[in-house]
């Protein structure tokens, strides 16, 4: 645990008049699983969607790595190492698995200007790609269309994406919704195999999943940030009993 | 269908192409039908035009509504510099030389192309199909008050451009020029599209707000593809001014740009050989139509409306619909 | 004599931008609210003009054809909407392009068939048929200042539509989800095929308003849909503020580009250059318009909030 990779000044988000990010400061360290939870509306996708560049704050600043990045558009945010995974499975429906992560593969390369060379027998891509997709539990299905391939599966395939990017901070977006038990612990056992290796900044509303894989934890409520702490200090923490987990778990 | 076996039809498809797009005009033509030979030659430069916007559009998902302008860019870079050799002015370009025309329909192309496209491809959806549709109808105006190339009324090309080996007067020589053109360019397709170029335009087509969370900013990518498939159709252009010896701006209004959507449409958009298709089923509709009737515009429109209801993919894709097994069972 | 030159082109720019209007509110409508385009439009402009000839010769009036043309255009935009549109709502914008594209080359063949390949005139009674003296000096063509009064109306009745109707509220919220309009408890069903027999008849009012100054034509809808085109992407396609400002913007600078821009280049050019360059570039002058709009704001003057 050194200093803090993602460092988040009062951000400021609103609708129309509906604040959805109100003075929002968070600090994610290097190397750490960092969980964000919140009832429904509390606005953890609108951050998140900040933090990946899709939607630019009103007011507040963002900076990664020590840099500012506010405001800057959303595939720069991914080339200073940032990835992200969507609430709503986000991947390339109409090519392979292997064509999803090489796509990804090759956008950490640089750029993609190369009209002759064939980039499915390319091994500069191929290789990385299938290692990604073993690594999620997917070289099985390589050649399989993303169209074809299960809701689980396609999680992992965006986690594999998100890998191939290469990226020293992993947004996830609730990971696990709509999973079964099984998919569900096959993919926190994925995640914890990440541990030290990646700094994950992950959205989650399964609170199993949230204590097996958190070191720390942010609870969002209505926009603003009331706690952050590691597991054993939220789950004693009377704010949080009283504005979330009281009213939702027990 | 199994990638070994679309590979293996592709394959074959492409055979059954290059042999009957060589032989069937040959013989036909040798055996004194000529006209035929007229018919081919359209067929072919038909057929390279919705090849190069197929890669706008069927490549790169994005519609573009404005690609008769090349076509029309291309005649007259033909026109335009022969006019003047005949009749003086305009020195700078006056010529009957093949590569002075050659060079300034690729050029003005890929010029009109990279204006239009810096602006269009900051839109998208309805927006871009318009707005693309505007630039082409703003080069048919520009044309049109153009009295010097006969405005309205055309131009007629006095001497075909001049190229070394190859003589465009023969209409054998013009066709082996437009066939070759058209083999290269479906090569260069092929190869473009399992490139990292290609497979990052089938990316942005795919999910583009995926290709921006993965670092990737597709606009440069879209400009690119936008730009070469203008190039295409300027080249076909050039084929089609040499071809015809008369050019009008008629050849450049948007209901020519729908006719060659609909060729890679019907063909079957993001498929090697569905532009080819297209532009022969375009070709024989258009033939077979028009001789029983001087109404054809009724039953292809119809035909039209129906196969965007009822056939979707184009024929290509329903024949691939025809041969492919049932959905994978999850393992 | 200048100023009076300068002030009819102005009526007459404001005329074009009226018409354009008319026709670009029925495009609004459809996108606005079915997400929908409608490239067929032209069509029902030109079908307009022509219902409305015909009717001018065997009612003998044309204010009368003009009455019964409108719903006539209405029925023509309800039928197509029922056999073919309806069944495209789902489909992507290429789909709605390329049917439309054939429901183009339809109509147009139909009118081919049925009116012939040679264009109708419409004669105008007496009363419209003249001119008034608007300031001393400045006669205008009566019938001409009636387009503008008739467009102006329409925009009113459409500003009511939109700023104090429910359905309005869709279109102004650029809405084109179903849910949305679903949760205003109609039949959307019924409601689309309303709103785009609506949006005929505004396009077949403007054909029947200009057929008597042109006359009705084959082709006279291809010609004018991209104009209109142009028009709904400055003013932010789905916006009916924009497409009403950006039609009079139009409008204007078409109409004046055509007169007096020969007149502007012979002060900076020789005047043999000048009359080369400017058709040339008055053709080109809205469209270049469009393109330097579009560099500083893509998504046009007035684009919707959703959108």
């Amino acid at each position: 645990m050194t200093s803090p990779i993602l460092e988040v000044h009062n951000l400021c988000k609103s609708f129309g008049g509906v604040v959805a990010t109100d003075n929002v400061n968070l600090q994610v360290t290097e190397g750490e699983i960092h969980a964000l939870i919140g009832p429904n509306g509390a606005g953890k996708t609108t951050l998140i969607s900040q933090l990946s560049g899709l939607l630019t704050p009103d007011s507040g600043s963002i900076f990664f790595q020590g840099n500012d990045i506010t405001g800057l558009p959303p595939y720069r945010f991914s080339q200073a190492g940032l990835a992200r995974s969507f609430q709503i499975t986000s991947v390339f429906q109409e090519l392979s698995l292997q064509d999803n992560v090489a796509l990804a593969v090759q956008a950490h390369a640089g750029h993609a200007f190369r009209f002759w060379r064939n980039a499915r027998k390319d091994q500069a891509l191929q290789k990385p790609a299938l290692d990604y997709l073993s690594r999620v539990g997917l070289a099985d299905r390589a050649d399989w269309l993303a169209s074809e391939v299960s809701h689980g599966e396609r999680r992992q395939l965006e986690i594999a994406m998100a890998l191939a990017t290469d990226p020293v901070l992993l947004l996830l977006d609730e990971p696990m919704a709509g999973m079964g038990k099984d998919e569900s612990a096959e993919l926190i056992d994925i995640l914890n195999r990440l541990r030290g290796t990646k700094t994950l900044l992950l959205i989650e509303h399964d609170m199993d999943a949230v204590f097996a894989l958190a070191d720390r934890i942010s609870v969002l409520v209505y926009g603003k940030v009331i706690a952050s702490g590691t597991p054993a200090e939220i789950k004693s923490d009377t704010r949080v009993r009283n504005a979330y987990l009281g009213e939702d778990d027990n | 269908m199994n990638p070994a076996l679309k590979n293996t039809s592709t394959a074959w498809l492409s055979v059954v192409m290059v042999v009957l797009l060589a032989a069937v005009p040959y013989v036909l033509y040798v055996s004194g039908n000529t006209f035929w030979l007229d018919i081919f030659t359209r067929l072919v430069i038909l057929a390279i035009a919705a090849c190069g916007l197929n890669l706008i559009l069927g490549l790169g998902g994005l519609v573009s509504f404005g690609h008769a302008a090349y076509i029309g860019i291309g005649a007259y870079a033909v026109g335009i510099p022969a006019y003047h050799e005949t009749y003086g002015g305009l020195d700078a370009i006056a010529s009957y030389n093949g590569f002075v025309h050659l060079g300034l329909a690729l050029l003005t192309s890929a010029v009109f192309a990279f204006i239009t496209g810096v602006i269009s491809l900051r839109t998208r959806g309805v927006n871009f199909i318009m707005i693309t549709m505007a630039f082409g109808q703003m080069m048919f105006y520009a044309i049109v008050s153009l009295e010097t190339y006969g405005g309205d009324d055309g131009l007629t090309i006095d001497l075909r451009s001049e190229l070394p080996l190859i003589n465009l007067d023969s209409p054998l020589s013009l066709y082996g020029l437009c066939y070759v053109s058209l083999l290269v360019i479906v090569f260069f397709t092929y190869r473009i599209r399992h490139s990292r170029f290609g497979l990052t335009l089938q990316g942005a087509k795919s999910n583009e707000e995926r290709m921006n969370a993965i670092g990737v900013n597709c606009y440069k990518y879209q400009l690119t593809a936008f730009v070469l498939s203008g190039v295409v159709c300027g080249y076909a252009g050039f084929l089609l001014g040499n071809f015809t010896t008369f050019i009008s701006p008629e050849m450049m209004d948007w209901t020519r740009s729908g006719e060659i959507m609909f060729m890679v449409i019907l063909g079957g958009a993001a498929t090697l050989w569905g532009p080819v298709i297209g532009a022969i089923i375009f070709i024989v509709l258009e033939f077979v139509l028009s001789e029983y009737t001087v109404y054809w515009h009724l039953p292809f429109g119809l035909l039209l409306i129906f196969s965007v209801l009822f056939l979707r993919g184009g024929v290509t894709g329903a024949l691939h619909r025809l041969g492919k097994p049932a959905v994978r069972s999850q393992s | 004599m200048e100023t009076s030159i300068l002030f009819i082109q102005l009526l007459n720019g404001l005329q074009l931008g009226i018409l354009l209007f008319l026709l670009s509110a029925g495009l609004t409508l459809t996108f606005g609210i079915m997400d929908f385009v409608n490239l067929a439009h032209g069509a029902l402009y030109m079908l307009g003009a022509f219902f409305c000839a015909t009717l001018t010769l065997y009612t003998g009036s044309f204010i009368l054809a003009v009455l019964l043309a409108i719903p006539l255009t209405a029925l023509a935009g309800f039928i197509l909407e029922k056999l073919v549109v309806q069944h495209l709502y789902d489909r992507d914008h290429l789909d709605h392009v390329l049917a439309t594209f054939g429901l183009i080359l339809c109509i147009d063949t139909m009118v081919h068939i049925i009116w012939g390949p040679e264009g109708m005139a419409i004669p105008l009674p007496d009363f419209l048929n003249s001119q008034v003296e608007l300031l001393p000096g400045i006669v205008f063509p009566t019938f001409r200042l009636l387009i503008i009064a008739i467009g102006l109306i329409a925009a009113a009745g459409l500003y009511i539509l939109v700023n104090h109707t429910r359905l309005g509220m869709l279109i102004r919220a650029g809405a084109s989800n179903r849910t949305m309009v679903g949760a205003l408890g109609v039949d959307i069903r019924t409601l689309f095929s309303g709103v785009f027999a609506l949006g005929a008849a505004l396009a077949g009012l403007a054909g029947m308003l200009i057929a008597p100054i042109t006359e009705a034509s084959i082709g006279m809808g291809s010609d004018i849909i991209i104009t209109t085109f142009v028009v709904i992407i400055i003013g932010g396609v789905g916006s009916m503020k924009g497409a009403f400002l950006a039609a009079l913007i139009i409008g204007l600078i078409d109409t004046f580009g055509r007169s007096f821009l020969d007149d502007i280049f012979k002060l900076v050019m020789s005047s043999e250059a000048a009359e080369t360059a400017a058709p040339a570039v008055s053709a080109m002058l809205i469209y270049i318009l469009m393109a330097v709009i579009l560099a500083f704001r893509p998504q046009g003057l007035f684009p919707p909030l959703t959108r």
